[in-house]
């Protein structure tokens, strides 16, 4: 079993790594980046590091270009004709925008979290090795123990292990959220991307979710996109504040929310609180 | 609530309940009618018989050779259009998501061919058939009711495949799905008991259109054995016996008629309770 493991562990970053350890503090860089929709700029001139291992906040109002910015890190962007995307984004050094290399394996590098949970219409055991499989692991032990593995890590092992088998639309919407959750992280990425994942959720599911997060960050580097004020000032370790299309302020949650420097973030901060 | 929001409440309740229900009465009548006029000339024979000599002015016989050339005609029909349809819906709604006009554009020819009368189809089969050098036959008529029903399998098929939600398509693609992965262990999952009830859909249209098979089909009391052989089908069955002056043969054609109803009725139950068994094995 341990040989297995060992294994698969080797096949997924060897899959999943480009460069392995190039850049000590980011994961994510991003430059120039700009998103038109025919005449409407939805992304102006973004320019943004992203932390490695940190919980970086996009936070702003609504329709302020952060779930765009989320897209475009994925790649999902492609899925839109009418978004001209130019600029560059580089994960660990690699260019992932203009690229022809194939892009399912540059998505894999990235969990995605949406706001409201898309259970794939299989058994909640499918829905946990459908990316596992994906990347061509057959083996059933593997699936299992790397099943029973990514659920427990969402905390979601104990409510389901007696109904694996049962479909994943038969869960709450809060496990439902930790199922997608632990999809994603099935696919070993390095980044998790969370558009306002808890927007859809109760207040409880969101605090599971919320821990979660902050425990993930140990492995994943994790951008969270939010227009929850408190959110954002709970989980931030680096914050990055949007207004049409523009980044207005980033930099440490000490500094942007204890002392913001421009009118838009202040006045984000007072209705926000 | 004040008066007349009460009256509104109440008008368009008893407005939308006299619409359903006189929907429901009416096909009620319908089939009360077929039954009332075709019941006393159903009997075994019809569908374990084949005509023999004169049952068309009142011999014995049945309408063996009609109920299995419909049969034929609308399985085969049905399996070439879905063969066709599926993929075209799966290339409407996954290859040209990003292509609105494109999509919107081979969106409106698929509901003018839908719109077109099935006799025009009809005449169509018929010069195709000519053309391919063929005879009135069982191919003649599959593929003339698969021309008049693909693009309803096509048009049900990409509405059922757009129903579903386009964050569904974002999550399979995050996990690093390719387009063809997607499609096919993601949307026809999430799509199925959509696409039996577009099967029905079809495969009723198919069954019970005469005009389509006139020209192309043939009628013959025998039952065909081969697909260059002619074939009869049940609503040229009934529309035979209904022009009869001879009384007994036309309440024939209402018994004809029970037997067409029926034999939709059973294969629309079993493909909803096979889509249900499917569903649940595929939620697995």
């Amino acid at each position: 079993m341990d040989t297995l493991i060992s294994e698969y562990e080797t096949k997924l970053n060897t899959t999943v790594s480009g460069k392995e350890e190039e850049e000590a503090n980011s994961i994510f860089r991003i430059e120039d980046l700009n998103v038109y929709a025919g005449e409407q700029h939805i992304l102006k001139n973004i320019n943004l590091t992203i932390p490695r291992n940190k919980i970086t906040v996009l936070l702003g109002p609504s329709g302020c270009g952060k779930t765009t910015l989320l897209k475009s890190m994925n790649r999902l962007t492609d899925l839109y004709k009418e978004l001209v995307v130019s600029g560059n984004i580089f994960i660990e050094n690699d260019e992932i925008l203009h690229t022809n290399k194939n892009v399912p394996l540059i998505r894999q590098k990235m969990g995605l979290l949406s706001q409201k949970p898309y259970p794939l219409p299989v058994s909640i055991y499918k829905n946990v090795a459908y990316g596992i499989k994906l990347k061509g692991v057959k083996n059933k032990k593997l699936l299992d123990f790397n099943v029973e593995k990514k659920l427990r890590e969402v905390g979601l092992w104990n409510e389901v292990k007696d109904r694996l088998h049962h479909s994943a639309e038969c869960l709450s919407i809060g496990q439902q959220q930790r199922l997608c959750l632990a999809r994603g992280l099935a696919v070993k990425p390095r980044i998790i991307l969370a558009d306002e994942p808890t927007s859809a959720l109760d207040p409880v599911s969101s605090k599971i979710i919320e821990t979660l997060f902050r425990d993930l960050k140990k492995h994943y580097t994790i951008i969270l996109v939010t227009h929850v004020m408190r959110q954002a000032q709970r989980l931030a370790d680096h914050v990055v504040f949007m207004n049409y299309g523009e980044i207005i302020e980033q930099g440490h949650p000490n500094d942007v929310f204890k002392n913001p420097t421009t009118p838009q973030m202040k006045e984000y901060m007072i209705e926000g609180n | 609530m004040n008066k007349r929001k009460r009256f509104e409440e109440s008008f368009f309740k008893i407005l939308s309940g006299f619409a359903g229900f006189s929907l429901i009465a009416i096909l009620g009548f319908i089939i009360l009618i077929i039954f009332i006029k075709g019941f006393n000339a159903l009997s075994l024979d019809m569908i374990i018989k084949t005509p023999k000599g004169g049952y068309y002015y009142g011999g014995e016989g049945g309408i063996l050779n009609a109920i299995i050339g419909s049969l034929y005609i609308a399985f085969g029909a049905t399996f070439i259009a879905i063969l066709l349809g599926m993929p075209a819906a799966l290339y409407i709604n996954v290859h040209l998501v990003r292509y609105k006009r494109t999509q919107n554009t081979i969106r409106y020819f698929l509901d003018a061919l839908w719109g077109i009368p099935s006799i025009v189809y009809g005449a169509f089969g018929f010069t195709l058939m000519l053309a391919l050098g063929l005879n009135a036959s069982l191919l003649a008529g599959i593929i003339t009711v698969a021309l008049l029903i693909t693009p309803i399998l096509i048009r049900t098929f990409d509405e059922v495949l757009s129903t579903i939600p386009k964050g569904l398509h974002e999550a399979a693609l995050a996990l690093g799905s390719t387009r063809t992965e997607m499609a096919f262990k993601v949307m026809m999952k999430q799509g199925f008991s959509g696409f039996i009830t577009a099967v029905l859909l079809a495969f009723g249209r198919g069954i019970g259109d005469a005009a389509s098979v006139l020209f192309t089909a043939g009628y013959t009391d025998l039952i065909p054995t081969n697909l260059d052989e002619p074939a009869a089908t049940l609503p040229l069955a009934i529309f035979f016996q209904l022009s009869s002056p001879i009384p007994e043969v036309r309440e024939r054609a209402y018994a004809a008629a029970i037997i067409l109803t029926v034999i939709i009725l059973i294969i629309s139950l079993s493909a909803r309770g096979f889509s249900k068994k499917m569903a649940r094995k595929i939620n697995k």
